[in-house]
C-alpha cells in the first residue's frame, strides 16, 4: 500500500510523550498520514503542536475535530464555527436527529456511531441514503476489535458486518484504528486483514485505508485553500499572471 | 495440498520463547474461529528467531485470510502485552525467505 492513512489516532493529548510515542510507531508501521482529533475549543493550537510532532516523526498530519453533539442544532453552530479552521470534520452521533443530521449536511465528512452502546447505532438504510447525497463517509474504528473480547467482541463484530453490508457500494468506509495505546496499532494491512473478520474483502479493506481517506483529505484541503471560491469552482490563475497572446 | 507461509514479527518489551509465540497465535485463533476453525487453518510454527522476534507460519491456503486475521488480533504473548506484525505472505519457503531478505 503506498499511500496509508489513519484518521483515528487517539493519544491522551495531555501527555504529549505519549503522544509522540504513538505518531513516531505511526511512522515506523508505514503510515503517511495522521489524523488526531483536537478539542473543538482551541483547535488550532494544539494543532500546531501536532503538526510540529507529526513533521519530526516523518509523517503528514490531518487537523481533525471529533464533535459529538446532542442536538442538531449544536452540530449546526460547530460546524458553522470549525469547518473554515479544519480539514477533517467527524460527527460521533448518539442521537437519531443528530445521525440524520450528520449524515445530510455536506460540511461533515466522516460520520461514526458508538461502537459499545448496542443502543446507539442508528446506521441504517434511511441514514446511507442521505449520506451517500451529502457525500459522507462512515468511519469504522478497528482497535476495538483487539481491545475488547468475548461477548463483547462478538456483538461487536456482528454490528461492524451489518454496517459494512448496508454502506457496500452506497457509502464510502474509512477505517481507522481508533487507537488510544501504541500496543493496539498495526500497520495498515493488519487491519485490512482484521476488517475480514467483519466481512469485509481486502480490496475495499484497502482502499478504505489509502484511497478513500487520500480522498477526503485532498478534497479538504483543496477547499480550504485560498484558491477555492465554490465547490466546483476554483482560481486556476490570477489577473497578473494571464499570458500574453 | 496447497499451502502458505506467513512471515511475522513478534513486538514487544522483550524477547519470546518459541512456545509462547505459538500459543498465543493458537489462543487467537480458536478465539476468533473456534476449535472447527482452528482445525481446518492447519497452523503450524515453522520457524523462529527468539533474538530477532522473526516467526515463519505455515497454514492452509483456503485458511489464510483467517490466519492473518489470528496473527494481526494477537495482543498477547506469554501475559505480556505485545504484538505480531505480518511482513510477507508466500507460497514457498524459498521465495518467502527470497522476499524477505529483499525487503
Amino acid at each position: 500500500m503506498k499511500y496509508a492513512a489513519d484518521l483515528h489516532l487517539c493519544p491522551q493529548l495531555d501527555n504529549r510523550a505519549n503522544v509522540k510515542v504513538i505518531v513516531e510507531r505511526t511512522a515506523e508501521l508505514g503510515y503517511t498520514a495522521v489524523g488526531i482529533p483536537v478539542s473543538p475549543k482551541a483547535p488550532q493550537k494544539e494543532a500546531e503542536e501536532l503538526k510540529a510532532i507529526c513533521s519530526d516523526a516523518g509523517v503528514d498530519y490531518v487537523s481533525r475535530v471529533d464533535l459529538s453533539p446532542r442536538t442538531p442544532g449544536e452540530l449546526l453552530r460547530s460546524l458553522r464555527s470549525l469547518r473554515l479552521r479544519t480539514e477533517v470534520i467527524a460527527v460521533k452521533c448518539y442521537s437519531k436527529e443528530v445521525a440524520r443530521q450528520a449524515a445530510k449536511d455536506r460540511r461533515v465528512d466522516l460520520i461514526s456511531f458508538p461502537l459499545v452502546h448496542p443502543k446507539k447505532r442508528f446506521f441504517d438504510f434511511a441514514e446511507t441514503e442521505l449520506a451517500s447525497e451529502a457525500q459522507a463517509a462512515l468511519e469504522v474504528d478497528v482497535a476495538p476489535l483487539l481491545s475488547e473480547q468475548g461477548y463483547r467482541r462478538v456483538n461487536l463484530l456482528s454490528y461492524l458486518r451489518r454496517m459494512t453490508t448496508i454502506a457496500k457500494g452506497r457509502v464510502p468506509i474509512v477505517l481507522s484504528s481508533g487507537a488510544t495505546e501504541s500496543t493496539l496499532l498495526r500497520t495498515a494491512e493488519d487491519y485490512c486483514s482484521l476488517a475480514y473478520l467483519f466481512g469485509m474483502e481486502l480490496h475495499d479493506a484497502r482502499q478504505s485505508f489509502s484511497e478513500i481517506p487520500k480522498r477526503v483529505i485532498e478534497q479538504n484541503r483543496r477547499k480550504l485553500s485560498s484558491d477555492f471560491v465554490v465547490p466546483g469552482v476554483y482560481v486556476v490563475r490570477r489577473g497578473k499572471e494571464r499570458p500574453e497572446s | 495440498m496447497r499451502r502458505r507461509y506467513v512471515a511475522a514479527i513478534v513486538v514487544g518489551s522483550r524477547t519470546f520463547a518459541e512456545r509462547d509465540v505459538y500459543d498465543a497465535v493458537w489462543t487467537s485463533l480458536v478465539w476468533l474461529f473456534g476449535e472447527v476453525g482452528a482445525s481446518q487453518a492447519e497452523l503450524y510454527l515453522v520457524k523462529y528467531d527468539e533474538e530477532k522476534g522473526q516467526a515463519t507460519f505455515r497454514c492452509s491456503h483456503k485458511a489464510l485470510e483467517m490466519v492473518k486475521a489470528s496473527i494481526a488480533a494477537t495482543t498477547e504473548v506469554a501475559n505480556e502485552k505485545a504484538s505480531l506484525r505480518m511482513v510477507r505472505v508466500s507460497g514457498t519457503l524459498r521465495s518467502l525467505r527470497t522476499k524477505t531478505a529483499s525487503q
